[in-house]
């Protein structure tokens, strides 16, 4: 029999695990820890690796280059409302968009194929990367193409980086008290139509991921009041959670949530009491939070609401200098923390 | 116009309206006040009510003289390490082990069902005891169903034991407990002090509320059986305290709805013709005569202990965790301490890499304070 030392004091996560890609606390001491050392230079001006951000902006004369990057396998890949192709425009998009910079200049495209994908899903991928680049206003300007044996990857990978101006960039650090939050729709789409798709779980109504590209929607919010948005983030990976948890503890505030004032869908809503997941941990891909000054809250509130994707925009919460760096939840009935969540509760989404 | 449909609110529900908590609220409130003095200690002893009772962020409406202990309300954690032993050897020596999610990673004296499956060792995970009847059936394989829970899951693994034609390399390795005898442990705590208790709803809607009489009128102490959304809780509290202000020691039911004074009879009945109560460890707490139900000698050829040959004493030689010395899951589970007061909770120990098994089950006290955050000052 193998005999091992006990449970006891051992070398704790040693290893990459799924969690380190979840989105959560543990991906971002992935990154602060081991990804980013080296590069964490905190001291300048330009919004760089040490602001851990959306993406990076760099001072070009008196203009904002922003560039980021982000690399999408989804399982299954065509889902639906959406498939990898829109995934990977409106990913980086939007990415770019909350941080102020909703003009793409230009789009890049790696793909990295497994040996015998089909060529009809291909172009099937393309033309939704087509679309979603109509949508967005934004060309696809180079690539790469590689293709690796069967097995060494499942079915496809995209990476796409964009590059933007921007005249002024937005962080998600930029929360004072008093601000007001801003959800621009309805949360846990995205993941829980993942989930139905995969699983076939036999949910009755329209589950259908929210993946759409927000520079439109968010340039709009920005011109109904310049300089009154403080903040702005997309609650992708961990949910509206972990995006506020980041929020609050960059800008050094506490963020009160009131729980009835967030749109949840009803099926969603169902979904997620039945299968015991919180919707404030769920994935979106369509939806953005947006710190506003208090006096500009309801112009942006209208503003938003009258673009097709932000309807169901609310707002959501209020920054307070009670609590800094804690989420908050006003249940209806008491208050609560929420944290962010542990792992992914459901692996590969985006 | 904005999207109506998708303003509906979980609070709509008729069992978390928020005017109607407020108003039990201020109710307890009121009550506390004519008690006017503190702390006035009530337990529950169920994970699912601590689970609701942070979701819906109730402590931070209670009265601040009402001191809401949680009580051993999770079968996960009061499951003893020996129990867990039993279940390592056996998958060590070949068995399937079927068994509930939350079991997996609860620590044994040296290692977990999860150590003994990252070895090598064969561990499923089932969603119900008829689930662990089909992975025998469609397997050669012993497979060894891993049974833990209070008695509303007794009663699950009871109604397989009872069935004909079961597969014969099918047994039940039995750590279910029984919640009466470790209520009247804990009455006895002197320093827990616990003047009423809230009883858990779903136990109760298979033994009854009757059960509750006996304990009520020996210790002399108001029992209030109480369901899981967050006004049934508050109700509960609410009828607990005017009997504790009244000095009544009386049994009540909350949770008319679903519990009656004699419960599921049938469900009682099974329970019983396959289980008897013994003695023996919760963990951390302290030996509970009658708090153990195991299988009755008629379902022997069933029992895992009768049919295998389960030398737990092997484990021993391996170390313990040094950190598990540090753990105070057993104070937390009797009331008589809080997470917060744990050196290891948060840091050390959290649900990715848990020490005690309180951070392992979700019913766990420390994993649900660790999730919702506890009792923050809010």
């Amino acid at each position: 029999m193998m005999v091992r030392p006990g449970i006891g004091p051992q070398p704790r996560d040693e290893r990459v695990t799924l969690k380190h890609g979840a989105g959560g606390r543990a991906m971002r001491m992935l990154i602060e820890e081991t990804l980013a050392a080296g590069f964490l230079d905190g001291s300048t001006d330009e919004i760089g690796l040490a602001a851990l951000d959306d993406g990076a902006a760099l001072l070009i004369g008196d203009r904002w280059l922003v560039v980021t990057t982000d690399s999408h396998v989804i399982h299954p890949i065509f889902f639906p409302g959406g498939d990898i192709g829109r995934l990977a425009i409106a990913g980086t998009v939007n990415d770019l968009a909350v941080m102020g910079a909703t003009e793409v200049l230009g789009l890049t495209s790696a793909m990295v194929i497994e040996e015998g994908f089909l060529h009809s899903d291909l172009e099937r991928i393309q033309h939704s990367m087509q679309e979603a680049c109509r949508e967005a206003g934004a060309k696809i300007v180079t690539g790469d193409t590689k293709v690796m044996g069967r097995g060494e990857l499942d079915g496809i990978i995209i990476n796409t980086t964009g590059v933007a101006l921007a005249d002024a960039v937005v962080s998600d650090a930029g929360l004072s008290s008093g601000d007001r939050i801003l959800l621009t729709g309805p949360i846990g789409d995205h993941g829980i139509a993942l989930m139905a798709a995969r699983r076939g779980l036999g949910l009755e109504g329209d589950l259908r991921s929210d993946v759409a590209p927000l520079n439109g929607l968010i340039r709009r919010a920005l011109d109904t009041a310049k300089g009154a948005i403080t903040a702005m983030k997309d609650p992708t990976r961990g949910g509206l959670a972990s995006a506020l948890t980041e929020m609050a503890e960059k800008s050094q505030v506490g963020i009160v949530i009131e729980d009835a004032a967030v749109p949840v869908t009803p099926v969603v809503r169902s979904a997620a009491e039945i299968l015991g997941l919180d919707p404030f941990h769920i994935a979106n891909e369509g939806v953005a939070v947006i710190g506003v000054r208090p006096d500009a809250a309801d112009a942006v509130l209208a503003a938003v609401r009258a673009h097709s994707l932000g309807q169901s925009c609310a707002i959501i919460g209020t920054c307070t200098d009670e609590h800094p760096k804690r989420l908050i939840l006003d249940t209806g009935i008491g208050r609560r923390l929420v944290t962010e969540p542990e792992g992914e509760p459901l692996p590969r989404i985006c | 116009m904005p999207d109506e449909s998708v303003r509906t609110s979980a609070n709509e529900l008729k069992f978390r309206d928020p005017s109607q908590a407020r108003a039990l609220a201020d109710r307890l409130s009121g009550l506390c006040e004519e008690i006017a003095r503190e702390p006035i200690s009530v337990m529950h002893v169920c994970g699912t009510h601590e689970q609701a009772i942070a979701k819906y962020g109730l402590r931070t409406i209670l009265p601040k003289s009402l001191d809401l202990i949680m009580g051993p309300g999770c079968p996960v954690c009061v499951t003893d390490m020996p129990e867990v032993d039993e279940a390592v050897v056996l998958a060590e020596d070949g068995a399937l082990i079927a068994t509930y999610g939350d079991m997996l990673r609860v620590p044994g004296t040296a290692k977990s069902l999860a150590d003994a499956q990252a070895e090598g060792a064969r561990v499923e995970v089932v969603y119900s005891a008829a689930q662990a009847v089909e992975l025998a059936r469609s397997m050669q394989q012993e497979v060894v169903f891993f049974a833990s829970g209070f008695e509303t899951t007794a009663v699950a693994t009871a109604a397989i034991a009872l069935q004909d034609d079961l597969p014969p390399n099918l047994s039940i390795l039995s750590a279910h407990k029984y919640v009466p005898p470790a209520m009247e442990i804990v009455a006895q705590i002197p320093a827990t002090q616990v003047e009423g208790f809230l009883a858990a709803g779903h136990a109760a809607t298979i033994t009854g509320w009757g059960i509750f009489e006996p304990l009520a009128e020996r210790y002399k102490i108001p029992v209030v059986v109480a369901g899981f959304e967050p006004l049934d809780i508050l109700a509960g509290l609410v009828r607990l305290v005017e009997l504790v202000k009244d000095g009544t020691p009386a049994v009540d039911n909350m949770y008319p709805r679903c519990v009656t004074r004699e419960g599921n009879r049938v469900a009682q009945e099974q329970m019983w013709r396959v289980f008897r109560t013994v003695g023996g460890r919760w963990r951390g707490i302290a030996d509970v005569p009658d708090g153990n139900l195991r299988l009755r000698p008629e379902y022997a050829h069933l029992d895992a202990r009768v049919r295998f040959e389960i030398d737990i004493r092997r484990l021993w030689q391996l170390a313990p965790s040094a950190l598990a010395e540090k753990c105070i899951c057993g104070a937390i589970m009797s009331g008589l301490a809080s997470p917060s007061d744990c050196e290891l909770f948060g840091k050390e120990c959290d649900p990715e890499n848990p020490v005690g098994a309180c951070m392992v089950s979700s019913e766990g006290t420390c994993k649900i304070w660790y999730q919702y955050g506890g009792r923050p000052d809010l």
